[in-house]
């Protein structure tokens, strides 16, 4: 009977599986951007320099990107203020730092102050309203995103903050190429912190329970899974994911201000929707695209200050949901009955 | 013989609709059940109710304790493993998943809980990797059978598995579920409109009508009973 089960249609089948049928022209174009990039860059040093920036600024995006797809995936609700919220958590780092803790201390126990805070934003506002309607829920996040700028502006103010950066100004060189620490470190900090994401659902018991929950919440609960609390726990790890954006957004932008992650918010609702809105390699592939995109534009786009960028990242919003609304990883049902 | 489950007037209502009306049904240790009806009959809202994804009101027993905690949650962590109609498949997942899914609420390695379930499906094992949504709807049924065994339920709630199959995998099917009675006394409470294949695994079998009890017995008895074999069974 084996033997039969086995047969060689089924072993291709079985290999396509979930990546390689919708990667393929997906993959081609994404390695073919890659040596697009990697012949830029050895041929100019600005273009290098340019695409370093970009790649950094494109990790940060790419994290608050796969904060808000964990929790659209679960519940269809677009967090917007997953923005905010991180902004919220990059002042808490600032004053634990006033008072006198170091820079990586301050980061870790922001990140244990964003998990607690996004669990219990989700259990006091959102948990209340969900099962009313996905609009509602999605209002209800507008309604925290003033509310939380509100609070930030109450507490601190909204004068320039200064901050230490973790990985000061120093930079160093690589043929012609300067690269700044900084760059370095916030894609080194946000892709660690994704491969743990990363390997948190795709190793332990709880990750598969939460995808369980994400995917199939009836079932999921006649395994035994608490489908409510996955959904807590997932705000609460979009919380820490959004956090570990803001403080690696901040030294980007010499000043902390309460308004610190309201553009980087629309980068990252491109990079979502390019990335197709569900997937989280998505999010982080789209993030990363869309920073060297921006960066590249405005860095030789004469015409296209900085002050533009943000009408840019929306054109290519628009022109994604316009040609492609499933995005490059977009889902593709693969549902045999 | 003693009772695992036992409902005693079990309504549930969609909207306006009653969906059961005063059901009374029972099902012993070690027991295979079978509830017949025609689409619409309750055998499905009989089973959620069980498993407590509708509201109801009345009595439910389970294990000689009445549920109190109503939540499918709850159910699956007191022993009741609900196989939905159209399977609960996990697609997106692997079948090795799937079934690491099944004992969910469980700690400790699951070597054994593999090795007992690849006894009954043998051909689960070659398929560990595949997607589960690249299996045929056959393979999906008996994933999900399989996802059941492994939460080592007291219960197990089966909803329509014959639904859409060919009749030699529907035969396959009921030849597992009396495997698993046989070998390891497995209670199983099963929905289906397959009355004769139902009837071949099952000790004893309830009739459902619009939302009421209209006949049960043993299954010879009924097999035997004019109504059932012109409604049911088509001869």
């Amino acid at each position: 009977m084996a033997s039969v089960e086995s047969s060689p249609l089924n072993e291709l089948r079985g290999r396509s599986g979930p990546l390689g049928a919708a990667l393929d022209p997906v993959v081609l174009l994404l390695v073919a951007a890659a040596i697009a990039l990697l012949v830029g860059c050895l041929r100019s040093a600005f273009f290098a320099q340019l695409t370093v920036e970009g790649l950094g600024l494109g990790a940060v995006y790419g994290g608050l990107a796969l904060a808000l797809v964990l929790v659209y995936r679960a519940t269809h609700v677009i967090n917007f203020a997953q923005g905010e919220l991180a902004m919220a958590t990059t002042y808490v780092a600032y004053q634990l730092m006033q008072w006198g803790f170091s820079y990586w201390e301050a980061f870790v126990a922001t990140l244990a102050i964003a998990f607690v805070l996004g669990t219990v934003l989700q259990l006091a506002v959102i948990r209340p309203v969900q099962h009313r309607s996905v609009i509602a829920a999605v209002i209800v996040t507008v309604g925290l995103f003033i509310l939380i700028d509100g609070v930030v502006n109450w507490i601190w103010g909204g004068n320039f903050k200064f901050m230490r950066s973790p990985f000061g100004t120093a930079s160093f060189r690589v043929g012609g190429v300067t690269i700044q620490h900084l760059y370095v470190g916030m894609i080194g900090v946000v892709l660690a912190c994704v491969v743990l994401v990363w390997a948190l659902f795709r190793f332990t018991k709880l990750g598969l329970g939460m995808r369980a929950a994400a995917l199939r919440p009836a079932a999921a609960a006649f395994v035994g899974v608490r489908v409510e609390w996955m959904l807590t726990l997932g705000w609460g790890l979009a919380a820490v994911l959004g956090a570990v954006a803001g403080l690696m957004a901040e030294p980007s932008q010499l000043f902390l201000t309460p308004t610190l992650m309201q553009q980087i918010l629309v980068y990252a609702f491109a990079a979502a929707v390019l990335g197709g809105l569900e997937s989280p390699a998505g999010a982080v592939v789209g993030g990363l695209a869309i920073g060297v995109f921006l960066t590249l534009v405005v860095g030789y786009v004469s015409a296209i200050g900085a002050e533009l960028q943000l009408p840019v990242a929306f054109a290519v919003l628009l022109a994604i949901l316009l040609v492609k609304p499933s995005g490059l990883f977009g889902k593709r049902e693969v549902k045999r009955v | 013989m003693s009772a695992l489950l036992e409902l005693e007037g079990v309504e549930a209502r969609y909207g306006p609709v009653t969906a059961l009306r005063g059901v009374d049904l029972r099902v012993d240790e070690g027991e295979v059940v079978a509830v017949l009806g025609a689409n619409g009959a309750g055998k499905t809202t009989l089973l959620r109710a069980i498993s407590s994804t509708v509201r109801r009101s009345g009595g439910i027993r389970f294990g000689g304790n009445e549920i109190r905690r109503r939540s499918p949650e709850a159910a699956a962590r007191l022993g009741i493993a609900h196989v939905p109609e159209g399977r609960g498949t996990f697609v997106e997942l692997t079948v090795a998943e799937n079934l690491r899914l099944g004992a969910y609420t469980r700690r400790g390695p699951l070597k054994d809980d593999f090795a007992r379930v690849h006894s009954y499906f043998p051909w689960l094992e070659d398929r560990a990797r595949q997607q589960a949504g690249t299996l045929s709807g056959g393979e999906q049924q008996m994933l999900a059978l399989a996802r059941a065994v492994m939460q080592r339920p007291r219960l197990f709630l089966l909803d329509e598995p014959s639904l859409g199959l060919a009749p030699l995998l529907v035969a396959e099917i009921f030849r597992i579920v009396a495997e698993l009675n046989e070998r390891e006394g497995a209670t199983v409470l099963v929905a289906e409109q397959n009355a004769n294949a139902a009837l071949q695994t099952a000790g004893r079998a309830y009739v459902l009508e619009v939302g009421r009890v209209v006949l049960s017995g043993g299954s010879d008895d009924l097999r035997a009973d004019d109504s059932v074999r012109r409604t049911y069974l088509g001869y």
